[in-house]
């Protein structure tokens, strides 16, 4: 199960609290990660991908095992850790003012 | 309860401001989506318990929010905003084209006689509908992809459709404004579209009959004469009295002719509210005075409404959408600044006070009569 640590708006947007954990088929990847994200949460849908382009949004950043991921390749397999469940998948909203 | 129910986007969240009919007292519920922009807040016209939200922001983007009991709860509904194919180019700002790429939704305008039914303005500019209470969104492309549309090129606060009137004989007939490209109407429920701005004059522009390229501020219309429109341009307010075919300039008297927003009173059709702006470069009231505006013969001749309105070192804005009018018997007029303050009139703009003073930046403001 895949740990996914959301932003405070997307919290409640989501109506959660505290971190989605997710059933996430392999390969474990940011694309299927959010997938699962999308699929289990609709209402997330555009806020973290762009809908037409499915390309991340230029103000949220991801990381993962103190590791700003957010430019790697969205097939490229997340550490074992963050498979694992032991570590979170962090979705950030980027500081940039407001 | 009968009385007024006040819509208020801000940049940082949605209030909703609720009075009896004396409109003195006030109850302030928000923010509502704290946080985001919510750049416009609708009610049906069918349905005063239902109503719809714009919220983004350049984090999350566009998000649409829903309430069926009159805005104590909210639901998401569709925020897939899905420009149609061919998606074609427009003129980005240094001239070069540049493909349509959704930003956000500026307004809503709900059908007055289809409950389920609502139309969106987009940037880039495009116009939506929703015949399932938002749940999905459909967009009409005939009027992004018409001829001119390769000519369109962003105001300065981007290429949006900003104002979608719907004629009350028939909504088959609609006009949409696009800044900076002008005014457009359908009468076959968009399938078809032809800009309307024969008349229309605009600085920068070498030929002064150009068919686009218009920077058409805000479009207000009385339901009772739907053929006539008034229009508040980047510079001159306008009015046509045969829906859009021919505009005249009306400012007359006015002190500056630039401003965003503009109304019309509620029973009166010719009786025509605008706030004059200083400049393009200087968004605020001349002479730091907080002057609305009233024309009683359809323009030309203005008088200076004052009263209740600070006349001294005032320096907001009234954005395009930030003015509206009730349908009460003395009717209700009310305007939003981007100092935060929101004024309400219960006599037709005589005197004013303000219902609140420190809320975010306001973007919008709509009103409901409750019955």
């Amino acid at each position: 199960m895949v740990q996914v640590v959301l932003p405070a708006h997307l919290k409640t947007l989501a109506k959660v609290h505290g971190a989605v954990t997710l059933d996430v088929p392999e390969p474990v990847t940011q694309r299927t990660v959010l997938d699962a994200l999308e699929a289990a949460y609709p209402v997330l849908c555009g806020t973290i991908r762009d809908r037409a382009t499915r390309r991340r949004r230029a103000f949220v950043r991801f990381y993962a095992c103190g590791e700003d991921v957010s430019n790697a390749a969205p097939d490229d397999p997340l550490p074992a850790a963050v498979t694992a469940g032991a570590e979170p998948y962090l979705v950030v909203g980027a500081m940039a003012g407001g | 309860m009968s009385g007024v129910r006040v819509l208020v986007g801000t940049r940082k969240g949605a209030f909703l401001l609720t009075s009896d009919t004396g409109r003195r007292r006030w109850e302030v519920d928000g923010p509502h989506f704290g946080g985001w922009e919510v750049y416009h807040v609708a009610g049906s016209p069918c349905d005063p318990d239902r109503l719809y939200a714009s919220q983004s922001t350049g984090w999350f983007g566009q998000l649409v929010q829903r309430s069926d009991d009159g805005g104590r709860t909210w639901e998401p509904v569709g925020n897939d905003f899905a420009y149609q194919d061919p998606i074609g180019e427009h003129l980005w700002y240094d001239g070069t084209p540049r493909p349509w790429s959704f930003t956000r939704i500026w307004h809503l305008e709900p059908s007055r006689t289809q409950r389920d039914t609502v139309y969106a303005g987009a940037e880039d500019a495009a116009l939506f509908r929703s015949d399932d209470g938002g749940q999905s969104w459909t967009e009409l492309p005939a009027l992004r992809q018409h001829e001119t549309a390769g000519r369109w090129a962003p105001g300065a606060g981007g290429m949006c459709l900003h104002t979608i009137l719907l004629d009350p004989r028939d909504e088959q007939r609609i006009f949409t404004a696009i800044s900076a490209a002008g005014t457009f109407r359908t009468d076959d429920g968009g399938q078809s579209w032809r800009p309307i701005n024969k008349g229309l004059q605009q600085q920068g522009i070498p030929d002064p009959e150009a068919e686009v390229g218009h920077c058409v501020h805000k479009l207000a219309q009385h339901p009772a004469r739907p053929d006539t429109l008034f229009m508040q341009k980047h510079w001159d307010v306008m009015r046509s009295d045969d829906a859009g075919e021919s505009w005249t300039e009306i400012s007359g008297d006015l002190p500056t002719d630039f401003g965003f927003a503009i109304d019309v009173h509620a029973h009166e059709p010719d009786t025509v509210y605008v706030v004059p702006i200083k400049s393009d470069s200087e968004h605020y009231p001349p002479e730091g005075r907080l002057r609305v505006y009233r024309s009683r013969a359809g323009g030309g001749e203005w008088t200076a409404l004052t009263a209740g309105l600070p006349q001294r070192d005032c320096y907001v804005n009234v954005l395009r959408d930030a003015m509206a009018v009730d349908g009460l018997d003395e009717c209700g007029v009310y305007f939003g600044t981007t100092g935060g303050q929101v004024y309400a009139s219960t006599d037709g703009g005589d005197s004013w006070d303000a219902v609140v003073r420190d809320l975010p930046a306001v973007l919008s403001v709509e009103v409901q009569t409750l019955p």
